[in-house]
């Protein structure tokens, strides 16, 4: 395989560097040269059918009805050098502590307020934060259990936080299953490597859950909570109870009884619930405090969290730090509360609300990607450099009418990684999420799911816009 | 521990698998006796209507009772939600949300049945394709059952799983007496082809060389009901499947009231007078056997499906 003719166009490539490969991605590229491009397609076919007969699958709705779709999936993997991500890590663990110090907070005492380091504003106008969780106390003091933090890389090769997903982060099943299907396609490799190991997760998982538990000494129910089958992440949701083997519950199957403690209707009667890991938004966790009309969530379990008698992660509330306000925040949140610089940048980002910042983004729209604060998925997002001339002024209205809920940062080039397409190897635009959990102590993925926009050009990597996925793979370049 | 939801789900994809079936099998049969019997003999389409409990439905949905109507109905029609084809779509969306409890062989299993019988549903209603399509899923119903014995732990969810089938199966059976008997009984003394009919009706049920082992006379009134309604051994009689409901009850907590009904219906069973019944009161009969097995099925969903705050123990220690 010749990487000399590889077109980088001028981005970061992740595995090759001017047509050479980059130091962790050597013992790679030697193994793909003696397969040569034939073969790597072969593998990719059979890669796809592995994850056919896997029952791989992701929810999209399309024209009216729930579709079960394949994961899309690439067969060569995205390469980081373990020093790196020695780095990466310890970063995330020092976000996280800040971010949970940071919620807990917020729902205290708020001196991050009234020291003058976070507005007053911002936190009353913010779309996640539950004044029904003001004064919790939740077990060890976390809130942010499990975090999925998207990172990207600029042209220069820095390394940024781009968002953390605190509510009900998805996507980790797909790690896991992706780590499987290259072990198959790729058996000799893993022999001839050392490629970190990402299997450890459920445990890791439910080891947390198991501490989460009110009831001490005792084995503890656990529950994953899901809005149902329809919901695009089903599948993660099944996967992660069956590897967990705990049970796999909707709000129907749950019920709080006078005593303010959770129970799962078993055919033996009432069975008494310790850890709920849910996968349900806040506002539909409870129709009795959110969401009257919500038929997905179990009335009184909030009555039951504050009770101690449950202990439910991530806490109801804890997306009030996932909020891209909050975000450009969240390097003062890490100087306030623990006396350090971040470890990981994060995206340089205007917040609308102050009106110095909002004159410069509405002074350089074109330069500029525009985000409402509270979207996921990559909705409603405006970028000036595609934009017509009429999004222009509609932005601009949308951004006066309500700035708090908008901010804007700088036009990343994201970095690319070697991915087959049409039989040959292009660079692709790609990210990576790893996930963060955070106890008694903190774990974070010995890589992530790397998420790759597969249209030439494309910086769009979700699955349900045509975006793919790559194994992601930390091997120490100095192992020989 | 196995959910409620969970349980419920599970039996009714043992019954959906089992009305699949047998669905299949007695259009294969009416079928096969269409094609050997003369026009005179005036057979007609109905009864199958009758047997799945699907004449109103019917006749809302479609006009005529024409074969075709009738077949496509019972087969290949998505919108009857009593057809085999709607049968196995159900019973593949119940093992979906239920997936940890079954291997996955038993999954892939159903999952390509159903495509098969939906790829191939144009091939349900012609003549000539009728029997290898019905023939087809009746195998394919057996080669799961098969799989679930053989690599399913024989736990809850297996006898819920085994629960569903048999409630279904007693009554499916009960229907195609009640039905197919019946229409024979209603005909005048010494009609020609009341062999044939009988045969037909041990068949509809899979039970025709069975019997003739068991009976060493010809096919009479009389003997089939007997074998139908009160064999022990013949795995579709009535008695016997009550008997596997009341053995698979046993690994269950808290069965006393469901046993109840369950050894009500056994003693109805047993006390039927075939000699008579085979002249008259057949259909009364088979009614009073209808809800009985309906009392079974309401007390297995008040026991194990319908769990609420006030039968906990603690709700019930504290009140």
């Amino acid at each position: 395989m010749d990487w000399h003719n590889y077109p980088e166009q001028g981005f970061f490539d992740e595995n090759i560097d001017q047509g050479r490969p980059r130091p962790a991605f050597e013992g790679v590229a030697r193994y793909l040269a003696t397969l040569g491009i034939d073969d790597l397609r072969r593998r990719q076919r059979d890669a796809e059918l592995a994850i056919r007969s896997m029952g791989v699958s992701f929810t999209v709705y399309a024209d009216g009805e729930n579709i079960d779709r394949a994961w899309p999936f690439d067969v060569v993997p995205r390469v980081i050098s373990t020093s790196e991500w020695s780095r990466v890590t310890a970063g995330l663990e020092q976000r996280l502590v800040a971010l949970n110090l940071f919620i807990g907070d917020l729902y205290g005492d708020q001196k991050i307020v009234s020291d003058g380091v976070f507005p007053a504003e911002l936190l009353a106008e913010s779309a996640n934060f539950r004044p029904q969780c003001v004064g919790v106390e939740p077990p060890l003091g976390v809130w942010a259990h499990i975090c999925g933090s998207d990172l990207v890389r600029d042209a220069d090769g820095t390394m940024y936080v781009l968002e953390d997903n605190l509510r009900v982060p998805s996507g980790v099943s797909y790690m896991l299953e992706n780590r499987l299907v290259t072990k198959r396609v790729f058996a000799g490799l893993f022999r001839d490597l050392d490629i970190l190991p990402v299997d450890s997760y459920p445990a890791r998982l439910l080891e947390l859950l198991v501490s989460l538990s009110p009831r001490k000494g005792e084995q503890p129910t656990i529950a994953v909570l899901t809005p149902g089958i329809y919901n695009s992440a089903y599948f993660e949701h099944s996967f992660l109870a069956q590897q967990m083997g705990v049970e796999l519950a909707e709000g129907s199957d749950l019920v709080v009884d006078r005593d303010d403690c959770v129970y799962l209707r078993t055919i033996e009667g009432l069975e008494r619930v310790d850890v709920i890991y849910r996968r349900i938004d806040d506002l539909f966790l409870d129709p009795e405090v959110f969401r009257p009309d919500s038929a997905l969530g179990v009335p009184g379990l909030m009555r039951a969290w504050k009770a101690g008698n449950v202990a439910i992660a991530n806490a109801p509330g804890a997306g009030v730090a996932d909020d891209k306000v909050v975000y450009a925040f969240v390097p003062e949140i890490i100087r306030y509360y623990l006396g350090e610089e971040p470890g990981i940048p994060n995206v340089p980002t205007w917040i609308c609300h102050d009106p110095d910042q909002r004159s410069h983004v509405l002074a350089n729209l074109d330069d500029l990607v525009v985000k409402p604060a509270n979207e996921s998925g990559g909705y409603g997002l405006f970028v000036g450099s595609h934009a017509t001339r009429a999004e222009r002024v509609e932005i601009r209205e949308r951004v006066l009418a309500d700035p708090r809920n908008y901010v804007a940062q700088p036009i990343l080039s994201l970095s690319t990684a070697p991915t087959l397409c049409d039989g040959a190897l292009l660079p692709r635009h790609v990210d990576l999420r790893p996930f963060i959990l955070s106890g008694e102590e903190h774990y974070v993925t010995q890589g992530g799911l790397t998420r790759v926009a597969l249209p030439e050009g494309s910086l769009v990597v979700n699955s349900s816009q045509g975006g793919g996925s790559k194994d992601t793979w930390i091997i120490d370049p100095t192992v020989k | 521990m196995l959910l409620s939801r969970v349980a419920e789900a599970v039996y009714w994809a043992g019954r959906y698998v089992e009305r699949a079936e047998t669905t299949s099998r007695i259009v294969k049969v009416q079928t096969e006796l269409y094609l050997d019997l003369p026009r005179s003999a005036g057979l007609g389409w109905s009864p199958l209507l009758a047997v799945t409990g699907s004449d109103e439905r019917f006749d809302v949905d479609r006009d005529d009772r024409s074969e075709e109507q009738v077949i496509a109905f019972l087969l290949s029609d998505h919108d009857n939600h009593g057809s085999v084809i709607a049968s196995l779509a159900q019973a593949r969306e119940n093992m979906r949300t239920t997936r940890s409890v079954f291997p996955r062989e038993v999954w892939e299993a159903l999952n390509e049945l159903y495509h098969w019988a939906n790829d191939n549903r144009d091939d349900a209603v012609p003549r000539r394709s009728r029997l290898m399509w019905t023939e087809h899923v009746m195998a394919e119903c057996q080669r799961l059952i098969g799989i679930l014995a053989g690599t399913m732990t024989h736990d809850a969810a297996y006898s819920f799983m085994r629960i569903g089938r048999h409630v279904e199966r007693a009554d499916m059976t009960s229907r195609v007496l009640d039905v197919q008997a019946g229409t024979l009984l209603e005909q005048p003394d010494g009609q020609p082809y009341a062999d044939l009919t009988w045969m037909a009706v041990l068949k509809s049920v899979a039970g025709y060389q069975m019997y003739r082992r068991s009976v060493q006379t010809g096919v009479q009134g009389p003997e089939v009901l007997r074998f139908l309604l009160q064999d022990t051994l013949f795995p579709r009689s009535v008695q016997h499947c009550l008997v596997e409901i009341a053995r698979d009850l046993l690994v269950l907590s808290h069965n006393d009231r469901i046993m109840g009904s369950c050894a009500r219906a056994q003693l109805y069973v047993e006390q039927a007078r075939v000699r008579s019944l085979a002249w008259d009161g057949l259909s009364p009969y088979v009614d009073g056997l209808q809800v009985h097995l309906d009392e079974v099925h309401d007390a297995l969903s008040d026991a194990y499906f319908q769990v609420r705050p006030h039968s906990s123990p603690l709700a019930r220690a504290t009140a």
